[in-house]
């Protein structure tokens, strides 16, 4: 298949003109994302069918989405950061009208201070939302994960909506070569258009969005639980189909040298590339070292995790987001719930780093492991760390 | 093309089928149930509703009950302009596509006065800027009544509300009403118009007009709650007409810019003796109730009648009159 040579979000708006989706509804301004922009391209140039609706805010964008969706539309989206925000209350209600809407999120982090660089924050905190929540490590991930996320959230037994995070700038706005899947072989993928079961049918007329009061109200919530978990398998089984059609292997945890590993760094996004750089030049100097990687981050695969961890001396928990007063990271804690439900116990060092867009080299890297494998070295933990914070 | 508002009577309306069944849960004397029923009795073809947060969302869909009989969404309280947005064109997305075939579809919108005048006019003004063919109605009583009559922008001069309390020192609102049917009109959309469900045929033609004009379109209609507005529920309909007859919400229609007035306000344009006088109405609710008692306020009640008479004098010179 032919490579081209685009960014992130020109590979993701690649994915969106070949799923050619009914509806796209954007404010693609705070902050602003490429993909839309491109997206608009095709529709001026007539290489989409989709009704391209320039909503005035975000949170209009995904009640236009929620709206078209309702309709038995496919949609798709993106946003980022505070744009994000301003999505919150609608974002919620998307996964509980069961509305497989796709948002690509081009991840910046959160004002204030404003900023606008790369940070994960913005996705992670939707993670209670009932959206399926992927993040990719490159320009090829991103534009996959864009057209697997609509099977994967169309499923009969999901029915929900499904985010595909990219790292603002780090992944956004770099250039790398990717092999686009054409229009035909999205639609073979996706079994053509959407078909939605329940929607608003003028023929057979239903309400959506009742008020569910204390008698029904826990129902309702259950039922979006119970598509997350259902969205497991489905996940699952997306992906395979995915590789057996490209060859492009996808896992929701996926692993780097870790089969002789005693210590591991842990991490999402595109911060595994540096990482898998750092665990190949610390094997050269005989550290039995790897890396297990985040992909999909809601549901969240604690099991596949455990897994990884369980012959481990030490796991160093790096993560390119951030909270206040909590018992870890946003992340590290997901893995630390994991770990205690299997009663495993590896020595752990939590980071947060990155913030806001901050570099963060193969040679911090380095300094990170030195640091988590002395103090590994004599039985102790380090709590959570922002490295290269100036104090 | 110019739309036109149709001329119904009622004995051609007593036919007419209606979508809203009885059975939902809004208060006796509700006006927006009597709005609700005569707006869909003028459906002719496949439509849905779009509803905002508000008691008639609230009364008509506990879940797992619904008095709708046409496809009915609520998704939130500011943003039904938008939902109903993304529906439209899902309509055309998919029709381009042939996979929704129920043809031509008419989409309503209803929000209540704090869902329009107040948190959802962004969604509203984007929607209608960008030109989808959708009817948004407001539904307007004056206040929030779901949430316990907090005050609006389109709450009414002096009207008591529980955040515009008649207190010692500060009597009821301050602010006279965001005139929203001029704003939404300044949007040069084709059809804009007021109505009462006091005139029922009027309110169906506008409805029909609405959906029949070629882009987005506007209905404000005066809804009163006997809750909120504290009066006996067996008088909603004769003091939501008071509101048309002194001219504090004259039935009239925006068709591409050009400003009618309606029959009933028409009349009054023609005789201004007919126009009664605001005190008549204000005296019979509770919410002015302060305006009288326990010592009759003169000022509040001139200055108030003073913006109804010069609104009502802006409209007849934009009417021709």
């Amino acid at each position: 298949m032919k490579r081209i040579a685009v960014t992130g979000d020109d590979a993701v708006a690649e994915a969106a003109k070949s799923v050619n989706p009914d509806v796209v509804a954007a404010y693609p301004i705070t902050p602003q994302t490429i993909i839309v922009e491109r997206f608009a391209d095709f529709v001026a140039d007539g290489e989409v069918d989709t009704e391209f609706v320039t909503v005035e805010s975000e949170h209009s964008a995904m009640s236009a989405c929620v709206g078209a969706s309702s309709a038995g539309a496919r949609v798709f989206t993106s946003s980022a950061s505070a744009g994000l925000m301003l999505m919150y209350e609608i974002i919620f209600i998307a996964a509980s009208s069961r509305t497989p809407i796709v948002m690509a999120i081009a991840n910046r982090a959160i004002s204030g201070p404003i900023n606008i660089h790369g940070e994960l924050t913005d996705q992670m905190l939707f993670r209670d939302s009932g959206w399926v929540s992927m993040f990719s490590e490159d320009n090829q991930e991103a534009h996959d994960q864009t057209i697997m996320a609509f099977k994967i959230g169309e499923h009969p037994n999901v029915l929900l909506p499904v985010a595909v995070g990219l790292d603002g700038f780090i992944i956004s706005h770099a250039i790398e070569g990717i092999e686009p899947v054409s229009r035909e072989v999205a639609h073979k993928f996706l079994g053509g258009e959407r078909k939605a079961a329940l929607k608003l049918d003028t023929t057979k007329p239903m309400s959506i969005g009742l008020l569910h009061l204390q008698d029904y109200y826990m129902e309702a919530r259950a039922q979006v639980r119970d598509a997350q978990e259902r969205s497991r398998k489905v996940i699952l089984e997306v992906f395979n189909e995915w590789e057996k059609l490209t060859g492009r292997k996808y896992k929701p945890v996926e692993s780097y040298k870790m089969d002789d590993a005693e210590y591991a760094f842990l991490t999402m996004g595109s911060t595994a590339g540096n990482a898998r750089t750092a665990v190949d030049e610390l094997r050269t100097k005989g550290e039995k070292v790897g890396l297990i990687k985040i992909r999909v981050y809601r549901p969240f695969f604690g099991d596949d995790v455990t897994e990884l961890c369980k012959n481990l001396k030490g796991l160093i928990t790096i993560e390119r987001s951030h909270n206040f007063g909590g018992p870890g990271g946003i992340l590290s804690s997901d893995i630390k719930s994991a770990l205690f439900n299997k009663r495993l116990s590896p020595l752990l060092a939590e980071y947060t780093i990155g913030l806001g867009g901050r570099d963060t080299l193969i040679k911090d890297y380095h300094s990170i492991y030195n640091r988590s494998k002395e103090a590994f070295n004599t039985g102790k933990n380090l709590p959570l760390f922002w490295w290269g914070v100036r104090e | 093309m110019t739309t036109e508002i149709p001329k119904y009577k009622l004995k051609d309306l007593v036919d007419k089928p209606v979508y809203f069944s009885g059975g939902h849960r809004l208060c006796a004397g509700c006006a927006a149930g009597s709005m609700a029923r005569q707006v869909t009795m003028a459906f002719n073809k496949p439509t849905m509703i779009f509803n905002s947060t508000g008691c008639l969302e609230v009364a008509s869909t506990i879940y797992p009950f619904s008095a709708w009989e046409v496809p009915w969404l609520h998704v939130a309280f500011e943003n039904s302009a938008a939902v109903a947005s993304g529906v439209e064109a899902a309509i055309k997305g998919m029709t381009k596509k042939g996979t929704y075939t129920a043809g031509k579809t008419d989409i309503v919108v209803f929000g209540g006065d704090g869902g329009t005048y107040d948190i959802g006019i962004q969604a509203i003004s984007g929607a209608f800027e960008r030109g989808h063919d959708l009817l948004y109605i407001l539904y307007d009583n004056g206040a929030y009544m779901n949430t316990g009559i907090q005050r609006s922008g389109g709450t009414p001069f002096g009207a008591s509300t529980t955040t515009s309390p008649a207190g010692k020192v500060v009597p009821g609102k301050t602010q006279f009403r965001k005139p929203i049917t001029d704003i939404i009109a300044a949007h040069r959309i084709p059809f804009v118009a007021t109505a009462s469900p006091a005139y029922p045929e009027d309110l169906i033609g506008k409805v029909r007009a609405g959906l029949d004009a070629d882009g987005p379109a506007f209905l404000h209609v005066e809804a009163s709650c006997n809750r909120g507005q504290r009066f006996d529920p067996a008088k909603s309909i004769e003091y939501v007409n008071l509101a048309t007859q002194t001219c504090m919400h004259p039935l009239y229609s925006v068709i591409d810019g050009e400003y009618q007035l309606s029959r009933p306000s028409a009349r009054i344009a023609k005789d201004p003796s007919k126009k009664v006088p605001l005190e008549d109405y204000l005296k019979l609710e509770g919410r002015w109730r302060h305006f009288f008692k326990p010592v009759r306020q003169e000022e509040l009640i001139n200055k108030f009648q003073a913006e109804v008479d010069k609104r009502w004098a802006d409209l007849l010179k934009k009417a021709g009159y």
